[in-house]
């Protein structure tokens, strides 16, 4: 091979530049682990439990949308049986006031930017 | 190869179990998603045809009474941007001569004549807006309510264009800043959406009738089934000489008016 003292140091210094945010990362400590929401209820379960809830929410919630918008339903039967009243502001956040602290910070981490607060109140802040 | 009676009835019965297979299997194997529910509550306020009658006499808004306006507009969290412009209105007044062109003429009744009438979604039976949606985000309901679901609206204002009574604002900015004071019962809109009147269908749900029936003080707005014959709008349409705004176009406006 020709020049292979260059070609080997170049594909070295190119390798080191690509990766160079993962060990500047590691190197400085700052790794970032999954945030954990904070759930300051005292009731045992959401709607459904709560790995379906981690999983599942945005579907929840999309599927409640169409219910109470196109069907006009307002009731949800949970699968135990227990029915809650579908509402954004009135349900999900009697429990979870602390949407900076519930839902943003894992959208954040995500990046994910759901447009829901456009419109529903967060009473928090609208008062 | 030769095939005897008895094999090929035998394949046969085979090949039809395995036909049958599939959908036994999947009707037995229907697992109940979490989320579906099947239990339907029934509405606690029911109605066939919503309908609203509103009685030009008993309104008081030639005197500036403006109650059935503030109410509905504080709860719907409908903005104020304070110019004609911008303005967002669900239920709000104009002219008599406005109102009903076709009503129009140089020797008007007296009392007609400028007399602000109060005006909204007419929840068409035929309503053009439902028609020229292109994403069907303002659609009818089984009880003639004429819907927008507001996640769905791309702010085209077709339905605008459409609608002959002037019932849709456009949301040009976001409104939130100018609701004096968000009621946290009822989202608010965002910048690019069309609203209008939704006949109050969340206080239908709760059995309560629309607040600007119920804020009116002098019960000059009835609200019910039309196709119930012994509710209030029937027992009013039977006994008062009614008027409808822009029959002529065919829209079959829900909203009637009486003297």
């Amino acid at each position: 091979m020709y020049d292979a003292g260059k070609i080997i140091t170049g594909i070295i210094i190119f390798l080191c530049l690509v990766t160079f945010p993962i060990w500047y990362i590691a190197a400085s400590g700052k790794a970032s682990s999954a945030p954990e929401p904070v759930i300051v209820t005292t009731e045992k379960q959401c709607v459904e439990s709560t790995q379906y809830m981690k999983d599942n929410h945005m579907k929840l919630l999309d599927s409640w949308k169409e219910t109470v918008v196109r069907d006009g339903i307002r009731t949800y039967v949970a699968s135990d049986g227990k029915e809650y009243t579908i509402s954004l502001t009135g349900t999900c956040l009697s429990c979870h006031p602390n949407k900076a602290e519930f839902c943003d910070q894992c959208h954040d981490y995500v990046g994910r930017t759901p447009y829901c607060w456009n419109c529903h109140n967060i009473p928090e802040e609208s008062q | 190869m030769q095939i005897s009676r008895r094999g090929f009835l035998k394949a046969a019965g085979v090949a039809a179990c395995g036909l049958i297979a599939k959908p036994v299997v999947d009707m037995f194997s229907r697992v109940r998603l979490a989320g579906a529910s099947s239990a339907v509550p029934a509405f606690p306020f029911t109605g066939k045809r919503w309908a609203m009658v509103i009685n030009l006499k008993a309104c008081q808004g030639n005197d500036g009474c403006t109650d059935c306006v503030q109410a509905c507009h504080s709860i719907h969290n409908v903005p104020d941007f304070g110019n004609p412009k911008d303005e967002v209105k669900w239920i709000w007044t104009v002219p008599f001569e406005h109102s009903f062109p076709d009503e129009e003429h140089e020797y008007l009744k007296e009392d007609l004549k400028g007399r602000p009438v109060l005006v909204l979604c007419n929840h068409c039976d035929n309503p053009p807006c439902v028609t020229v949606c292109p994403t069907q985000a303002t659609f009818q309901r089984e009880d003639g309510v004429v819907m927008m679901d507001y996640h769905r609206c791309i702010g085209c204002r077709y339905c605008m264009a459409a609608c002959p009574y002037g019932a849709r604002s456009f949301n040009w900015r976001d409104p939130r800043p100018f609701i004096k004071q968000i009621d946290n019962g009822f989202p608010t809109r965002t910048r690019g959406v069309v609203e209008k009147c939704n006949f109050c269908e969340e206080r239908l749900y709760q059995g309560l009738l629309p607040a600007c029936v119920e804020a009116c003080k002098n019960k000059g707005l009835a609200f019910g089934d039309l196709e119930d014959p012994d509710s209030e709008v029937r027992q009013l349409l039977r006994t008062h000489h009614s008027i409808r705004r822009k029959p002529g176009l065919g829209t079959q406006p829900q909203v009637y008016y009486i003297e």
